[in-house]
């Protein structure tokens, strides 16, 4: 998999110091995915620019593939299989295709229970940013920890928690899995090589606690990779009007560690730079910065009006669809028919109409459950009336106030 | 739910209060409409009133209570920001500190316990530590308490955690009548002020006095009021708005708990260490008189003010 083309890379307008960033780019570059796949190789279009006040916002540089730090030492990068020029064989490319097919249907059944009333609260969708979970969660083993955000119902489903489970966690039944993972702090121990993955948004990233983490996390090489969902909107607020420097990436090497940016709309150049990324933490080498630049196709929640955004860039990312891309390359590749996945596609509606009928029949969760959970050790709700624990007490769960 | 008493014969005596107003003429108007308007108010009759926050501008609010805000004052008066509360707060007292006169808004207040550290340590302590040299009038406002099932991260309420800093003002308005006059005042107050409002009460319309509506209406700080009686049922009883968490109305209070020998707290705070915690306490301390000369007589006294169990809801079940 040669790089023919040397990369050029465009800076962002409103960057000041374009001459420092030129100068650190160039020396450290290394591109990380090849020139065959998807429309982000397109690389001489830029978006339009619109007025209204909104103009700031489209002016991304489409033309960024993916650039590394020169913290990384120049690495040739293997190519993913050395009989063939192609990054997947048949069985991973299925594996990709169904998840992140999973996850687009499962986001959109979603809406449709919001709308009918069955799910309630806040609702954030995750349609057109599979590729960024997809492309790295298919990485990690059982033990791997993933941490994320609220817009995190595809980051489950791709690290294999049941669409059942998440389909009635969302509707608050008693089946419902608990979302948190459990974020590792602690320093290799031996025959330790988990790693844990945090998905955040730019919006975050103008957040000092942000910056605590990053340092945090180099200085005593934690096995962490951090992942940027860029999708350029935090809520309404755009990306470049929040922030000084709107590459992220960069953010890595000020604190010692490589910082790379990628094309998150492409699943396959994802897992290139997840695949680096991850086996660096394992090795014990410590934390990445990655900056997958894609895009949400919905709104912020399925509350929000979504008005601000300029629909030519709506329509622009539209065409980068990461799953239509990854079905073009899979046909045009040969690596299987238009059956097979029509197959898949087939098999995840069932699985996702399974899943709607699993937490609909689900049991609401009985109104004791406002104190089962809320501490470890329930001898916490302290002594009763009678001189005993209060847990101790077979009837505790059901409160005292008489509703 | 709000568990209402028997009235006992002779014990209680109803109290009549009226605070709406039925004329014909009177309008309605939401909660929304009430902050909307007192902050537009507010900020035309004094150009170092300003808005910063989440949303705030472009977005027309994140629950559109500041809408056209921005069309009509500009992006000096009213500042979209990143999301950084700990960064936004503390450029927000620090102006506070120079004299203008910010309006801080939180998405919600849970979000401001990443701020909580400017709110308490700079903006509440520093007119004490200053010797009265440095006034800090800024506003910390944004929906406070349960939405409609938004998980226990966004749902606590902070009435208790503020109103216990001396140095804050902390109120909580119901009606609009309520928002209007409040803010209006909290913005005008020179010491910071944090303003509870709530979500679900943000579509709610109320009917507004002439008076209400005036430019120059303000509701002064630290009076709760009488609200309307429940007369049902054969039922008395005496619903005090405290409006205002501190000051805490304790004359008020007092008064209608010695008239009617009992007490109903709601909130919607953790109990422990709540604001009707404190209310039981102030009783305690003003009304409550415990003999122990005579036993009969301590026992009369005692029953005769009873105090019923606080009563608090959980308004959030899925998590």
């Amino acid at each position: 998999m040669a790089c023919s083309a040397a990369a050029k890379i465009i800076h962002n307008p409103l960057l000041l110091s374009s001459s420092r960033s030129a100068e650190k780019s160039d020396s450290g570059c290394k591109i990380l995915g090849p020139s065959s796949f998807l429309g982000s190789t397109s690389m001489s279009k830029k978006l339009v620019s619109v007025n209204k006040g909104v103009s700031r916002v489209s002016r991304r540089s489409a033309n960024v593939v993916a650039v590394s730090s020169d913290v990384v030492k120049e690495k040739k990068l293997k190519s993913s299989s050395a009989a063939s020029s192609l990054l997947i064989t048949k069985e991973e490319g299925l594996v990709l295709y169904e998840d992140m097919v999973l996850g687009r249907f499962f986001e959109d059944m979603c809406a449709q229970m919001y709308y009918r009333g069955k799910m309630f609260g806040f609702v954030h969708l995750y349609n057109g940013q599979e590729a960024v979970s997809t492309g790295f969660i298919k990485f990690l083993k059982k033990e791997d920890c993933v941490v994320s955000t609220y817009r995190d119902h595809v980051h489950a489903l791709s690290k294999g928690v049941p669409a059942r489970e998440v389909m009635s966690e969302l509707f608050g039944k008693t089946t419902g899995a608990a979302f948190t993972s459990k974020y590792k702090r602690e320093v290799l121990k031996e025959n330790c090589d988990e790693v844990t993955l945090a998905f955040f948004g730019d919006g975050t990233c103008n957040n000092g606690q942000f910056f605590e983490c990053l340092n945090m996390a180099a200085l005593w090489k934690l096995p962490i990779v951090f992942v940027v969902e860029n999708n350029l909107w935090a809520i309404g607020m755009s990306h470049l009007r929040a922030t000084s420097d709107p590459q992220i990436w960069k953010k890595g090497p000020a604190f010692g560690m490589p910082g790379v940016h990628v094309d998150g709309m492409d699943v396959l150049k994802v897992r290139e730079v997840a695949n680096e990324a991850i086996a660096r933490a394992r090795r014990g080498e410590g934390p990445t910065l990655v900056e997958c630049e894609t895009y949400r196709f919905r709104g912020h929640s399925l509350a929000d009006p979504d008005e601000l955004r300029d629909p030519a860039e709506k329509a622009h990312y539209a065409t980068r669809d990461p799953i239509t891309a990854l079905k073009k390359y899979i046909l045009e590749n040969n690596l299987a028919s238009e059956a097979e996945l029509k197959a898949i596609e087939k098999k995840i509606d069932e699985v996702v109409e399974d899943a709607v009928e699993f937490a609909d029949e689900s049991p609401v969760p009985a109104r004791s459950q406002l104190l089962e959970n809320v501490f470890a050790d329930p001898r916490g709700f302290g002594i009763g009336p009678d001189g005993k624990y209060r847990c101790e007490d077979p009837k505790f769960t059901e409160g005292t106030a008489q509703v | 739910m709000l568990k209402i008493l028997r009235q006992k014969a002779g014990a209680a005596r109803a109290v009549v209060l009226s605070s709406r107003n039925y004329s014909a003429s009177a309008k309605q108007m939401t909660v929304r409409e009430a902050l909307n308007s007192a902050l537009d108010e507010e900020m035309s009759a004094d150009h170092r009133v300003f808005l910063m926050g989440e949303e705030v501008g472009e977005y027309q609010g994140a629950y559109k209570v500041t809408k056209g805000l921005l069309q009509k004052y500009g992006p000096e008066r009213v500042v979209d920001t990143p999301i950084t509360e700990a960064g936004f707060t503390g450029i927000g007292v620090g102006a506070a500190y120079y004299g203008l006169r910010p309006v801080v808004e939180f998405m919600t207040f849970n979000f401001a316990m990443q701020a909580i550290d400017h709110i308490i340590n700079s903006a509440a302590k520093t007119n004490y530590m200053s010797s009265g040299n440095i006034s800090v009038p800024v506003v910390f406002r944004g929906p406070n308490g349960a939405a409609a099932g938004v998980g226990a991260q966004h749902s606590q309420c902070y009435a208790a955690w503020y109103g216990a800093i001396p140095g804050l003002k902390v109120l909580s308005p119901y009606s609009s009548e309520d928002a209007r006059g409040l803010l209006k005042a909290a913005i005008r107050d020179p010491d910071p002020v944090v303003f509870l409002e709530n979500e679900l009460l943000y579509g709610e319309s109320f009917p507004v006095s002439e008076e209400v509506l005036d430019a120059g209406f303000s509701t002064p700080i630290g009076k709760a009021k009488a609200a309307e009686i429940l007369a049902k049922d054969g039922i008395d009883a005496e619903v005090i708005n405290l409006r205002s968490i501190r000051p805490l109305d304790r004359s008020t209070i007092n008064a209608s708990v010695r008239k009617t020998n009992r007490l109903v707290t709601v909130e919607e705070g953790f109990p422990q260490h709540g604001v009707g915690a404190e209310i039981c306490a102030s009783i305690v301390e003003d009304s409550l008189v415990i003999s122990t000369l005579q036993s009969r007589g301590s026992l009369g006294q005692m029953s005769q003010c009873r105090m019923l169990l606080t009563l608090n809801e959980w308004l959030f079940r899925r998590l």
